[in-house]
């Protein structure tokens, strides 16, 4: 069997008093995209960052292993230069910044081809888009392009694509999902964040977040059923995520998950 | 004396041919194409110290030039109605390492005129340089004028520049400017621009320098928003890093029904440097809105750490950053 490329063990993080994740445990493997799903404030990002080595996601617990090297202690650039990238959900906007030099910038050939053929992948044309500003001027939607571009260029060896679908438009999401699986089929580990059925379903294996914990991985159709059954009563009980955990009611519901979990095991 | 306008650079080689080719070379290092001061469908005005050493018209722009003792006297006169199709080539500056350049400079813009200005200052030698410049700009109504000043001086930080100018923008007019001094450095700048907006006229200035060293950058701009329906913007990036100071000093003034005025102001500030921002807004009109927005210190975190995810280490992506701010 193949071995891991990232293994996340037992991850914990404290975030302004509050836990945010709770006993992460997750592995990716090497060409794998492995979704990750989740009620909004579950944890999804907080556990992005904390793989990218974002400052203030510094894990209280647990460990990060990379191809072989923990990763506690690594800078962003030391994780970048393993081949760890991220792509946001809400891009920076860089004034005066070209997109075609953005792009370029962790490509590992940053040749104006390859730049072309990123934009391409993500239907922008390269002579529009080239030596416009990655600023203010671009829409939500472009920007969100120019970073799934940037990440592809990069070819990383895993790519934590942070809920690349929103706001894209539907009829853009078949060309979002195609950059995906050739990140994919070139050997990239996808760590996907979404809430999108259409990407979901091209996963190779999901975890769902709750709570700032996992609460199942495996098969991708049975996150989802799992998360209609468990989440989303979740949220109709309890509100918007974050819950506090002192609550009682949170504590009731989630004393009630992990009954049900049990029953389901047996 | 008034000089007579003379044949293009290209076209003579008299004496003052050489100071001509030091100054061509200043102006390529200031940003400039000097290949553009040679076409015949481009008005152009060369001075180096107090010395007119290319004065080339066009139809529709009248230019005349005098000379100081320290520098040079020029009016320059855009007819009314006259839309001018390439830019108005200006080149100033002082080749050797010491000395004084005083400009004083008279632009008028004819009623229904358009004209783009790209002025080019270049003191690439400077070790102990002043440069002082007093400008008048009167901007006839519902005429466009653009005015981009780009500086180089040179990397020893011995310079003293102090560009002072008035502009009156008329009715229905509209100035937009962009002050450049992002290579090299800067040694003292004392900018200081006061803009008068008639009615429905319009008046943006974007103002770009990065001070190291020991640099001092003293940035002072005044919008006053004299006109129902007035529109005024101005837009600041300064990077500061080692010792270099940078203060910035901006004041809006909504002064008449409909007005509208926004200051942005962004201040990069690296290592031992200081940034000081201080916004006025005086609304005398309470039809009138002014706003402001500033941004001092540190780089932003998520555009430092979206660079980072993609390989660059801090040095390297704080100045991408700055480079894309001042750019």
């Amino acid at each position: 069997m193949a071995q891991p490329l990232l293994e996340i063990e037992h991850l914990s993080l404290t975030r302004g008093g509050r836990l945010v994740l709770r006993d992460v445990n997750m592995t990716l493997y090497a060409g794998q995209v492995h979704t990750l799903l989740g009620l909004n404030g579950s944890g999804k990002s907080s556990l992005a960052y904390t793989l990218m080595g974002c400052e203030g996601y510094t894990p209280d617990e647990g460990r990060i292993v990379f191809d072989g090297h923990d990763l506690a202690g690594l800078s962003i650039t030391a994780r970048a230069r393993l081949g760890i990238t991220l792509a946001w959900q809400e891009p920076a906007r860089f004034e005066g910044l070209p997109v075609g030099k953005y792009v370029s910038l962790g490509a590992p050939d940053p040749g104006r081809d390859k730049v072309a053929a990123a934009l391409e992948a993500v239907a922008l044309s390269s002579k529009v888009y080239g030596y416009r500003a990655a600023d203010a001027s671009l829409s939500g939607g472009e920007r969100k392009r120019v970073e799934l571009a940037a990440v592809y260029a990069m070819r990383p060896r895993l790519a934590i694509l942070d809920e690349p679908d929103s706001g894209i438009d539907v009829l853009s999401l078949g060309e979002i999902a195609r950059l995906i699986q050739s990140l994919a089929g070139g050997g990239t580990a996808v760590l996907l964040i979404t809430h999108r059925e259409e990407l979901a379903a091209i996963a190779d294996a999901a975890s769902l977040m709750c709570f700032g914990n996992v609460q199942y991985t495996g098969d991708p159709a049975e996150a989802r059923r799992f998360f209609s059954a468990r989440c989303r009563p979740h949220l109709e009980m309890l509100g918007a995520q974050p819950w506090d955990a002192a609550d009682p009611a949170v504590q009731a519901a989630l004393a009630s998950d992990s009954t049900a979990r049990k029953e389901d095991r047996q | 004396m008034t000089t007579t306008p003379r044949q293009h650079a290209a076209g003579a080689r008299p004496g003052w041919a050489g100071e001509m080719e030091s100054m061509l070379d200043a102006y390529r290092e200031a940003g400039g194409d000097p290949e553009a001061l040679k076409l015949p469908e481009v008005a152009t005005l060369v001075v180096s110290a107090n010395q007119v050493l290319a004065s080339h018209e066009i139809p529709g722009i009248h230019m005349a030039a005098e000379p100081l003792e320290h520098g040079v006297s020029c009016r320059l006169v855009v007819d009314p109605g006259v839309k001018i199709e390439n830019p108005v080539h200006l080149c100033f500056g002082l080749i050797p390492a010491e000395g004084l350049q005083e400009i004083i400079a008279d632009f008028e813009i004819g009623a229904g005129a358009e004209v783009e200005f790209l002025a080019h200052c270049s003191f690439p030698n400077a070790v102990k340089v002043q440069h002082l410049m007093q400008g008048r700009i009167r901007i006839g109504d519902g005429a466009r004028m653009h005015y981009t000043e780009e500086h180089y001086h040179g990397q020893t930080g011995g310079i003293e520049v102090r560009p002072h100018v008035q502009v009156i923008v008329g009715d229905r007019a509209r100035f937009t400017s962009t002050f450049g001094l992002t290579r090299g450095r800067v040694g003292l700048l004392d900018l200081d621009y006061t803009l008068d907006v008639g009615a429905d006229g319009t008046a943006e200035m974007i103002t770009k320098a990065y001070g190291t060293g020991d640099d001092q950058l003293q940035v002072r701009e005044v919008v006053r928003l004299n006109g129902a329906g007035a529109r005024g913007l101005t837009k600041t990036r300064v990077a500061v890093r080692d010792q270099a100071v940078s203060q910035v000093d901006t004041v809006m003034e909504g002064n008449a029904p409909g007005a509208r005025g926004h200051m942005d102001c962004t201040e990069i500030v690296r290592g031992a440097a200081q940034a000081r921002n201080q916004p006025l807004v005086i609304v005398r009109d309470d039809r009138a809105q002014v706003t402001h927005e500033a941004a001092i210190g540190t780089v932003n975190r998520k555009e430092l750490e979206s660079l980072l995810a993609r390989g660059l280490d801090e040095e390297e992506a704080v100045d991408l950053l700055i480079r894309g701010m001042i750019r």
